[in-house]
């Protein structure tokens, strides 16, 4: 077990810089999430226009791997179809946590497959799944704040 | 203790051998374990109590006329006494046997103050209390109509005593207050609290989770009504801890949960409750768990309550020091009066990170709210750090937390 391969400069470097930092006012989803377990806690703000993710930013305060990992889908989402979003999300889950088949296709993670080092780290799987979580809970427009537990 | 014993102080290398987890490597390092506050580590003696509980006494206990039974029994009975004594409790009979703390607490709320609570009565606790000092207060509150009102701190982490003072009032019916904050290792005085309830009728449960295993309690001293702890953290097994009580209160509650072992008669129409302390212990208990905690007392009292507390005190002073040197790390809780617990944060790196890479060195850590969210709040941070120790620590399982935090900083800041 490396450390280097948990925080790998991209993900140091956007900790330190957040990529869509920011409120949107005139987002048409907001999800909220929260890990309990570190006092994670995010808010997703998506701007929608037809079947595509014209805007994506987020605010909020967290870990390492929980910052980077919204700074990263929020890059990787911006001009994305709601299909698309959708299909990375339901092969971002078994990614992060070492479930995703060797020989299953990897291209389409891009700078998300930096995320891949917490399957080596249980504890932190949630930390790297937050933003989905919200993710999938603004794309399905769920009132709830979503929690990782 | 002699004199001469006094003056001998403690050799923490001496005793690390008595723990053989502390041999474990942790990737590749050794162990420097600073999550006593979770949990302490067991020594070979606790271990063994287990095994020959299993090995040569298992039965159930107070049930069979065979020896196998009686020897049960006796081990249970056994570390029942050993913990009336090792906490000053008047008699056996105020030591109730719990899975820990948190049921200790509960069984308290439920059976003594719930009966108690009309709709505007009010319970007072402290801003710096556990989840398992909170909650149960507020599961009575809700079903009884109470409210729970909670004490306000400063920003040392110091309970406001007067403050505390002004919240009792007329309506104030319980109090629960923590002896040892676990998020910010705060010592509370809580033979003044004590004193304060009694002058105006209320009795006071104490939360010594974090006390006991670290300094000299005597219950009887505090005056204490009721006084929580868990096996756990004091170097025995999970899953066995305590209620001490005072007998009068044991024997006007009604009992709390219901089966074998609680009564003395049962038929349809109505049972008839047993003694204390049994009438709080329904069903088959935790024997090896009481005998694994009945070693762990003799082992605590071998080394001796004064001299851990002299040397953690000692080394808590010096680590205090040491952690201070580190660039960007604040210290939460800096009470003048504390015992075994360092809550940080460090500049530029978020704690559950700090975890995570100084787990790497072989550090044990624990990061997060510590089932203290209110003192989270209150300090306005969404966790910390936390370094906590015991007597088997050393001033190198300091310098290797101070190493791997600059490390943190190196890779994150
Ligand atoms: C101060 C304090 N109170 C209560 C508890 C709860 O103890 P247990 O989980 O053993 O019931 C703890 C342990 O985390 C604690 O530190």
């Amino acid at each position: 077990m490396d450390l280097k391969d948990l925080y790998q400069d991209l993900i140091v470097d956007h900790n330190r810089r957040p990529r869509n930092f920011r409120r949107m006012p005139d987002a048409n989803r907001v999800a909220e999430g929260f890990n309990p377990l570190c006092g994670d806690k995010l808010t997703l703000y998506l701007k929608l226009d037809g079947g595509t993710i014209s805007d994506v930013s987020f605010e909020g305060s967290g870990c390492a791997i929980s910052v980077a990992s919204a700074s990263l889908l929020t890059e990787r989402l911006k001009g994305a179809t709601v299909e698309e979003a959708e299909a990375l999300f339901a092969d971002m889950i078994p990614l992060l946590t070492g479930k995703l088949p060797e020989n299953a296709p990897r291209e389409h993670f891009r700078k998300l497959a930096a995320l891949e080092g917490v399957k080596e780290y249980p504890s932190r799987v949630k930390c790297a799944s937050l933003s989905w979580h919200t993710l999938e809970a603004a794309l399905k427009n769920a009132g709830q704040p979503v929690t990782t537990e | 203790m002699s004199v001469a014993e006094k003056l001998i102080a403690l050799d923490p290398l001496a005793l690390r051998a008595d723990f053989p987890i502390l041999a474990e490597r942790i990737h590749s390092k050794p162990l420097a374990y600073l999550d006593n506050a979770a949990t302490a580590q067991k020594p070979q003696a606790v271990i063994d109590a287990v095994t020959e509980y299993y090995t040569h006494m298992n039965a159930n206990v107070h049930r069979g006329v065979h020896q196998l039974s009686e020897r049960a029994t006796a081990a249970y009975e056994g570390a029942r006494e050993k913990l009336a004594r090792f906490v000053n409790a008047a008699s056996p009979r105020e030591v109730v046997f719990t899975r820990g703390t948190t049921e200790a607490i509960n069984l308290v709320a439920q059976s003594f103050v719930r009966p108690k609570l009309k709709p505007g009565d009010e319970v007072l606790v402290s801003t710096m209390e556990h989840h398992s000092n909170i909650v149960p207060w507020q599961l009575v509150c809700e079903q009884t109509g109470a409210k729970l009102v909670a004490a306000p701190i400063n920003e040392r982490g110091e309970l406001l005593l007067d403050e505390f003072e002004k919240l009792i009032n007329e309506r104030t019916r319980f109090i629960g207050i923590v002896h040892v904050s676990n998020a910010l290792g705060t010592v509370n005085p809580v033979r003044k609290i004590i004193d304060m309830a009694h002058a105006r009728g209320i009795a006071v449960l104490v939360d010594g989770a974090q006390a006991v295993p670290h300094a000299r309690v005597d219950v009887q001293v505090l005056d204490a009504d009721f006084y929580a702890l868990s096996g756990h953290k004091m170097y025995a097994p999970t899953g066995i801890g305590a209620l001490i009580a005072k007998a009068e209160h044991l024997e006007a509650m009604p009992p709390w949960q219901g089966g074998g072992e609680m009564i003395r008669m049962v038929r349809f129409d109505r049972s008839i409750w047993n003694d204390i302390p049994h009438k709080f212990e329904a069903g088959t208990p935790n024997i090896a768990g009481a005998a694994g905690l009945g070693a762990a007392i003799d082992y605590l009292e071998a080394v001796g309550m004064d001299r851990i507390a002299a040397y953690e005190a000692e080394l808590l002073d010096w680590a205090t020091r040491r952690l201070e040197q580190v660039a960007g790390l604040r210290i939460v809780g800096t009470a003048r009066d504390k015992a075994g617990v360092i809550s940080f944060m460090l500049d530029g790196v978020h704690p559950h990170d700090i975890g995570t890479i100084v787990d790497t060195h072989g550090v044990a850590i624990r990061t997060g709210h510590h089932c203290a969210m209110p003192v989270m709040e209150f300090f306005n941070v969404p966790a910390t750090a936390r370094a906590s120790i015991a007597f088997y620590n050393t001033r190198e399982d300091i310098e290797r937390l101070a190493a791997a935090l600059e490390d943190c900083r190196r890779m994150l800041a």
